[in-house]
């Protein structure tokens, strides 16, 4: 029997994460993201596995990452204010190539702003929030089904690319409830760590790239000794100001990410085919852009949408290839033009791109991407 | 096991001045450790940022150098993964109870089986001397160049009042008491701290006219005394040394253990 349940997103998430084998939680509540550290406090300890909630979200990510570097499947979850703290440690993270999921839910910003309230403002905060150059993932999801899929997905490439995933979704997907289908075990396949094969006592460097860019790990605390460090550092893991050193691991820690664009990109395409008028949207704003599509072809206007799920790095070549049929492209999304800029930036015709937005904390809805296609259509937007 | 077996040699000589305390420290806590016959691959030794952080570099432990002021969150993180590894925390006096002050009173609040280093010089050493929160007042330093107005912590009480169920607190000069201190917090089930009073000759002690490293271990010696003493009772300007906290309590791995057990056995 197929085990279909009525949830909220933060439930998808959650089970999500358990699919994919999490067992070590460190979190502290935070609205609209608590309900997954809720269920997760009653989930995890009949299981024999971690839940801990820490002194701030500072020490949720410190602690996750401890638990991850020995051996767990681990796991933080918050939202903006919150992910804001996480900054420094989510950089050691990506510096020291540990695998980790952080959910940020989004709420509307800056500052303590609309906790209660949807936004999708923290998309840059996903990419660039930490100092130095860096690359990152980032996936969203905007359905039940689809936030689960991308739980288990984001497990999965933190543990091949040995990186912090985040998963960025919207509190209208947090909170709304939807019918979520829970596929049986084995069909999502998991990917597990790369150990290493180098046996004990025999020299083991913990960060020498095998030639596919994978770094086998040992669990720390077993049968290696070694050091992880957040300094720049050598293959063993000691630190090095070595200009080789530091040019080489830089460029290892953005090219695993950066130059996978195809492996880690992922979007959906909503009646693209013969689109003249193509919109791009992601999260909650895409079921909007979804209705608007279908309710244009109803009134036989050729429009189509392109989801993203894959946020960072940027798609973008499937954003280009999708523009390349329309005439006008309409980006929606709630927030002053955060994915906005970047289709902008690989559009060859970036005065063809157009921002149908909402900030004000309310859920955009498809007359606010009908007035932005009146006033291209040189229309005009009545009073 | 030979001390020096515990030890990176590729990595010496150490970075830390001449006449700094923490070579004293590391010595102290590995004669300590093989004193206890602790096998290097039970060890993991989680440190911050600062002078006191390098000590990481040059055990031969399992290592991680991680934020300012966040070891003890990332050794909460390994400790709940790895329960049977024995974690020694060491930090600075900034590391601890400034920036990781926080970290600090809920990692003894929740007594996780965990040993803290305080290794007090009374300044930021790495950054070039400024002043801490165990500075106090008068204390001349880079960011107080007319003397710090700041009231200091007492580590030891702020430890207890946090809940710490083994705290010490011990000099550089006292190294034998400083070796048995460690021991004593290493053994220690739940969360131990042992605060090392440490010269700084280089920022300290230029800084506040202190004379060298082996004036400053003097003033060590004559400026403290031991807890319960009479010198203390009849001079309480003096610095108490000794163990403040020892007692027994549920741990907070055990306690978490037994939630597990319970939360199976629960009728479905």
């Amino acid at each position: 029997m197929k085990d279909i349940r009525f949830v909220q997103g933060n439930e998808a998430c959650t089970l999500g994460a358990l699919y994919a084998g999490m067992d070590f939680f460190a979190g502290y509540p935070i609205t609209p993201s608590s309900e997954i550290a809720e269920m997760l406090s009653g989930e995890l300890p009949p299981r024999g596995h971690t839940f801990i909630q820490m002194e701030d979200e500072i020490a949720s990510l410190c602690a996750v990452i401890g638990g991850s570097l020995t051996g767990k499947k681990a796991m933080t979850a918050t939202s903006g204010p919150g992910f804001s703290l996480m900054q420094e440690a989510l950089g050691y993270a990506v510096m020291t190539e540990i695998p980790c999921v952080i959910v940020n839910v989004m709420r509307g910003g800056p500052s303590t702003g609309l906790p209660t309230q949807v936004s999708q403002g923290d998309v840059n905060q996903a990419r660039w929030g930490i100092h130095g150059d860096h690359a990152i993932i980032t996936l969203t999801a905007g359905s039940h089904q689809a936030l689960f899929e991308n739980t288990v997905r984001a497990f999965n490439l933190a543990e091949t690319f040995r990186t912090p995933v985040i998963l960025l979704y919207d509190e209208l997907i947090a909170h709304m409830r939807e019918r979520l289908e829970i596929p049986p075990e084995g069909e999502i396949p998991l990917v597990e760590r790369l150990m290493t094969s180098v046996p004990r006592d025999v020299d083991y460097r913990p960060y020498l790239a095998r030639e596919d860019g994978r770094l086998p790990m040992s669990d720390f605390g077993g049968a290696h000794r070694y050091n992880v460090t957040g300094l720049y550092h050598d293959m063993w893991g000691f630190p090095s100001t070595d200009p080789s050193v530091v040019r080489g691991l830089l460029s290892h820690l953005v090219e695993k990410i950066e130059g996978r664009e195809d492996e880690l990109t992922f979007t959906r395409e909503y009646e693209i085919a013969d689109a003249e008028t193509l919109l791009i949207s992601y999260g909650s704003a895409a079921r909007t852009a979804r209705q608007a599509v279908y309710e244009a072809r109803d009134k036989g206007v050729r429009m189509g949408l392109l989801e993203l799920e894959t946020l960072w790095p940027f798609p973008e070549r499937k954003v280009r290839d999708a523009l390349g049929k329309a005439n006008e492209t309409v980006v929606v999304e709630m927030n002053l033009g955060q994915v906005f800029e970047q289709v902008r930036r690989v559009a060859r015709h970036p005065e063809r791109v157009f921002l149908a937005n909402r900030i004000d904390g309310r859920f955009i809805t498809p007359p606010d991407i009908r007035r932005v296609l009146r006033i291209i259509a040189g229309k005009g937007v009545w009073a | 096991m030979n001390v020096q077996d515990y030890v990176r040699k590729r990595f010496l000589p150490h970075l830390w001045c001449p006449g700094c305390g923490h070579g004293t420290v590391l010595n102290a806590l590995l004669r300590s450790v093989d004193e206890l016959g602790l096998p290097k691959e039970d060890i993991v030794m989680v440190t911050g940022i600062g002078c006191s952080a390098r000590m990481a570099g040059y055990v031969d432990f399992h290592t991680m150098h991680t934020l300012h002021g966040r070891a003890l969150a990332f050794a909460t993180g390994i400790k709940m993964s790895r329960p049977e590894l024995t974690l020694i925390v060491p930090m600075g006096d900034g590391d601890a109870l400034a920036i990781g002050g926080n970290h600090f009173i809920h990692a003894a609040r929740r007594n996780l089986d965990m040993t803290a280093i305080i290794m007090n010089n009374h300044i930021y050493g790495m950054t070039g001397g400024q002043f801490s929160p165990l500075s106090g007042p008068g204390t001349t330093a880079t960011t107080a160049p007319r003397g710090s107005i700041d009231p200091a912590f007492d580590a030891m009480d702020l430890a207890k009042a946090a809940g710490a169920t083994y705290a010490a607190r011990t000099t550089t000069f006292h190294v034998r008491e400083l070796q048995k201190m460690l021991t004593g917090a290493i053994t220690h089930k739940g969360f131990s701290v042992v605060e090392v009073f440490s010269q700084c000759p280089t920022y300290y002690g230029r800084k506040n006219n202190t004379g060298d490293a082996p004036e400053m271990l003097k003033a060590f010696r004559d400026g403290t005394v031991k807890i319960g003493s009479k010198e203390l009772e009849e001079n309480p300007e003096l610095i108490p040394r000794g163990v403040f906290v020892d007692r027994d309590a549920v741990d907070y791995g055990e306690a978490y253990a037994e939630l597990c057990r319970n939360a199976v056995s629960e009728a479905p």
